[in-house]
């Protein structure tokens, strides 16, 4: 099936590991450290950011042959911001606890640069559903490296992950006590550090 | 008065854009190499917030409050940011062009840098705030102050954070931990650091 043959392949699972956004593009971190305190926000977050990139993606491929490129930036500023408002709004209704949690992030996936370097790097030069496809997976690669940090800091800062305890009760009354740490902002950055070593530790060692 | 010094000092030491809020990171990880590049763009940020903080804090109180459309904030703010950045930036490249290459293809750049953005949105939640709360933003003066320090604070970050680095140039990190691990360890080693801060009052 031509949907899916082996670049599309390439596209879609390259950001995922070897060419993730976060840990090797280095894109998006600002976001990516703030709401990582608990496992919710952070699941909510990289969603709504890997359908903001999948579509925007879309959308700016579509429309690439008739963007002067003196203005492309504006143009493509204003089809991400258009997007983030319907998902800001989408919140507000359906998840209002997460938004608030959120608070001002979710406004600046406008400035994510994971957004904007997928648009100038793939969207500007690609064809509509290959687009689609990149944007998905680096949508998705972002969500990960949100995922797992988002569930050590929880686990370890609250002993609870999605809001449920997980860490027993006898835990407790034998003297484990919350890392008060974890759910600081500068734990996330040595988190997300730690994260990467192990990641290139585990991975650059093969190519060389 | 007594209200503008304590946010002035709040939002540089306590509410730090970048180790607070982790705001702009992506430039101050891709620029931080060294003092002077980090000088230029810790300067231009630290311009382009004091433009665009007081534009659309008018903004959102004299248009878009009375007409009950704040939900087009988004799409305004970036407007306005991309539209001023563009302004700013032919401006200062024609009257002062020793300026215009010290900060160089920094001016562009800073249209998609989250702590513009940010410092706009944290500007519209403050403005609903309890006024005797430090962190109030209730005249285009508080708005002035708050970019401002923000910036200043967002410069200190990256300055400092430039020197570290031209430091770190001579020791022995290991292998999979260099460049960007290293970094962000360093990063939140500061961000503790800035937590002594936390509770300051003026």
């Amino acid at each position: 099936m031509a949907l899916f043959n082996k670049q599309n392949k390439e596209v879609f699972a390259s950001p995922l590991n070897l060419n993730n956004p976060i840990m090797v593009q280095v894109l998006g971190i600002c976001s990516a450290l703030a709401i990582t305190s608990q496992l919710k926000p952070a699941i909510v977050m990289g969603l709504a950011v890997t359908i903001i990139t999948a579509f925007s993606n879309v959308i700016i491929s579509l429309i690439r042959k008739t963007i002067p490129t003196r203005i492309r930036i504006i143009v493509q500023l204003v089809v991400v911001a258009a997007l983030v408002t319907i998902v800001s709004q989408i919140l507000k209704a359906f998840a209002y606890d997460v938004s608030v949690q959120l608070s001002v992030y979710v406004g600046l996936i406008i400035t994510n640069c994971i957004l904007m370097g997928r648009l100038e790097a793939f969207a500007m030069m690609n064809k509509p559903w290959p687009s689609f496809l990149d944007g998905l997976g680096n949508g998705l690669g972002y969500a990960i490296i949100l995922v797992v940090v988002g569930t050590v800091r929880e686990l370890f800062g609250r002993g609870s992950l999605l809001g449920f305890q997980i860490i027993p009760d006898s835990f407790y009354s034998a003297g484990y006590v919350n890392n008060g740490m974890m759910t600081m902002p500068a734990m996330a950055l040595i988190l997300l550090g730690c994260v990467i070593w192990v990641h290139r530790s585990f991975f650059y060692k093969e190519e060389k | 008065m007594e209200h503008l010094i304590s946010l002035f000092f709040r939002s540089i030491f306590v509410d730090n854009m970048i180790f607070a809020f982790f705001l702009g990171m992506c430039s101050f990880l891709a620029v931080s190499k060294n003092v002077k590049t980090s000088l230029g763009l810790g300067a231009a940020v630290t311009f382009v917030l004091v433009v665009t903080v007081p534009v659309d804090y008018l903004l959102q109180t004299k248009v878009l409050d009375p007409l009950g459309l704040s939900y087009l904030s988004f799409i305004l703010f970036i407007a306005v940011i991309a539209g001023i950045v563009q302004i700013v930036e032919m401006v200062v490249e024609k009257y002062t062009p020793a300026l215009y290459d010290a900060l160089g293809i920094f001016l562009p750049l800073i249209a998609v840098n989250c702590a513009i953005m940010g410092a706009s949105l944290f500007m519209q939640q403050r403005i609903n705030l309890d006024p005797n709360n430090t962190q109030y933003i209730g005249s285009v003066w508080d708005s002035i102050v708050y970019a401002f320090g923000s910036g200043l604070g967002w410069m200190l970050a990256i300055v400092s954070m430039g020197a570290i680095r031209e430091r770190l140039q001579y020791s022995d990190v290991p292998k999979p931990l260099q460049g960007l691990g290293i970094t962000f360890i360093l990063v939140g080693l500061m961000a503790m650091a800035m937590m002594c801060f936390s509770g300051l009052k003026i």
